[in-house]
């Protein structure tokens, strides 16, 4: 049952997944603002917006850092000891699971499986794969990234 | 049975950012076939006459996909590659769209002609945002070469979300929303992608495409077993000393692989399938890789003696607690459910009592349950129940 406003073109909406993302690329994260912007160029509720943006693990409603790693912490991973890798990232920066480094630089989260499971332990930072990791590598790694 | 190359057949053969390569290779040769000596009726009868069953884990019969969406009425139709794998352990189509995207492009291209449709979509997982440029090259190529005349093929990347490889969450995913599991019916090949008729393939089934459309379904149904055809490409890894991607004839023993192929030693269990896969016990290596048996998306994690079945079980349920869409209580809940019972095992602090209620809690999610996570998430905990009991009852709280 569609009431007016809600009928969109469907091209236009199924772009939002997209413009979100954009949105992240530009900002880092998708502010409120950008939210409430979208829900209106798209004719769409403001809570559909928002609950696209939160569903996506990819997507964050929150500030991140300029560079996001994500540590796998699935099976394969975790039977290459991934925990080692965990610690080894946290000692380096000197921030826990979930935070963010007080000069904006880095955020670390964990990750379910990402598809490299024959080169465990393994990561993504923003978009790039890391494998085989050892946590004496960890620290070469981080300097790429500024 | 040996390792066998039907679907990685130009995998490290072929140079993958280079389509004169796959042609020197008889790249693009079934599409001519099936574009020139035969009608949609004919392809979609040949797929069918194969047994090609969907490598993506649930193994519905390709042929007749396609023949729902062929018949199905309506202009605008579409081909969609599920390029999302997500399940615990599977890399096989990361290897497949790194080595060979071509063969992927022919078969979306043929399944195109086979349904009459005119776009189609690779549905990448933001994980893999890494082979995008690789990938959309491959598309260039193919574009230059003429063979996506009348046919839109686009890249639709994830936002990082597992569910999204279930394929009606897919679906909403492309229309840009919430990756949510649909009811159905209403099936995918009568009313799919925005209400129109479509078929939703992975990306292993389609490598299938090409070699049965120029050897024919005779020849591809030699292979296997009764119920299920041709080969299969495993993701192994774990406790192995060769952890890879490896293709053999459907049917082989699971020893095979991961014994001999992986290297794996002093094994406890296997997971296959992922998550929501199956759990065997060293004493049945000898079952064979089959649908009929255990097979699942191809995902094979080897544990060795060290490993703690709680543990593998309980981080398990975790993820699937973690990844259920919510949109249906038994799974939204029951994963949740399981994995508080499931830590309190973890901790030795379990009573007995909680056994019967994982066992009464997995029949209700598999019953009621609105897709395949939450129908399939009681896998492991039951297989361990039923293999590992004494683990479990030894984790009571005194």
């Amino acid at each position: 049952m569609a009431g007016r406003g809600v009928i969109t073109l469907p091209k236009d909406r199924a772009d939002l997944v997209e413009r979100l993302k954009e949105v992240q690329r530009r900002n880092g994260h998708v502010p409120e603002g950008a939210i409430a912007e979208l829900a209106e160029s798209l004719a769409i509720p403001v809570h559909e917006v928002y609950g696209v943006a939160s569903f996506y693990s990819f997507l964050s409603t929150k500030p991140l850092g300029r560079n996001v790693i994500r540590v796998c912490r699935s099976l394969p991973c975790y039977l290459k000891s991934a925990e080692m890798i965990m610690e080894a990232v946290e000692k380096e920066l000197g921030i826990g699971l979930g935070e963010t480094t007080p000069d904006g630089r880095f955020t670390l989260e964990l990750t379910n499986c990402i598809g490299l499971c024959d080169h465990a332990p393994a990561m993504l930072i923003n978009q790039d794969p890391h494998v085989d990791l050892t946590p004496e590598k960890i620290k070469k790694i981080l300097r790429a990234y500024k | 049975m040996p390792q066998q190359r039907i679907v990685l057949k130009n995998c490290d053969v072929i140079d993958p950012e280079r389509i004169e390569s796959s042609l020197e290779n008889s790249g693009f040769q079934a599409l001519a076939k099936a574009r020139g000596e035969m009608t949609p009726e004919q392809i979609t009868d040949e797929i069918k006459a194969s047994g090609l069953r969907g490598r993506g884990g649930a193994g519905f019969p390709c042929g007749i996909k396609w023949e729902g969406a062929r018949t199905a009425p309506g202009d605008e139709k579409y081909v969609i590659c599920n390029a999302d794998e997500g399940e615990v352990g599977t890399f096989k189509d990361r290897y497949i769209l790194e080595k060979d995207p071509y063969t992927l492009i022919e078969g979306i291209l043929i399944a195109g002609r086979a349904i009459g449709a005119k776009q189609g979509y690779i549905y990448l997982r933001a994980e893999y945002h890494f082979l995008l440029q690789h990938l959309q090259n491959a598309v260039d190529q193919a574009k230059t070469k003429g063979f996506l005349d009348g046919f839109n093929l686009e890249i639709r990347e994830g936002a990082g979300a597992y569910i999204c490889g279930e394929e009606s969450a897919l679906m909403d995913s492309i229309e840009g929303k919430r990756g949510e599991s649909r009811y159905r019916p209403p099936f995918p090949t009568t009313s799919g992608l925005w209400g129109k008729p479509t078929i939703i393939n992975n990306v292993e089934t389609l490598m299938n495409i090409p070699q049965i459309i120029l050897n024919g379904a005779d020849w591809f149904n030699q292979m296997g077993t009764e119920r299920s055809k041709g080969t299969k490409v495993f993701s192994v890894s774990g406790d192995v000393d060769k952890p890879g991607v490896y293709e053999m004839v459907l049917g082989s023993p699971l020893r095979e692989l991961v014994e001999e192929l992986a290297m794996a030693k002093g094994i406890k269990l296997v997971q296959i399938g992922g998550a929501t896969g199956r759990l065997l016990p060293v004493d049945k290596l000898d079952t064979p890789l089959a649908f009929e048996a255990v097979l699942g998306a191809g995902a094979v994690t080897v544990y060795n003696e060290s490993r703690d079945v709680i543990d593998i079980v309980h981080r398990t349920m975790e993820f699937l607690a973690e990844e259920s869409c919510g949109k249906c209580t038994p799974c939204r809940q029951g994963t949740e459910v399981m994995a508080e019972v499931l830590g309190r095992f973890h901790r030795g602090e379990g009573s007995l009592k909680e056994l019967q209620n994982l066992e009464d809690l997995s029949s209700a999610m598999m019953l009621s349950s609105l897709c395949g996570l939450g129908q399939a998430a009681p896998n492991p905990v039951m297989d361990s129940l039923q293999h590992f009991r004494a683990e479990y009852e030894s984790r009571v709280a005194k």
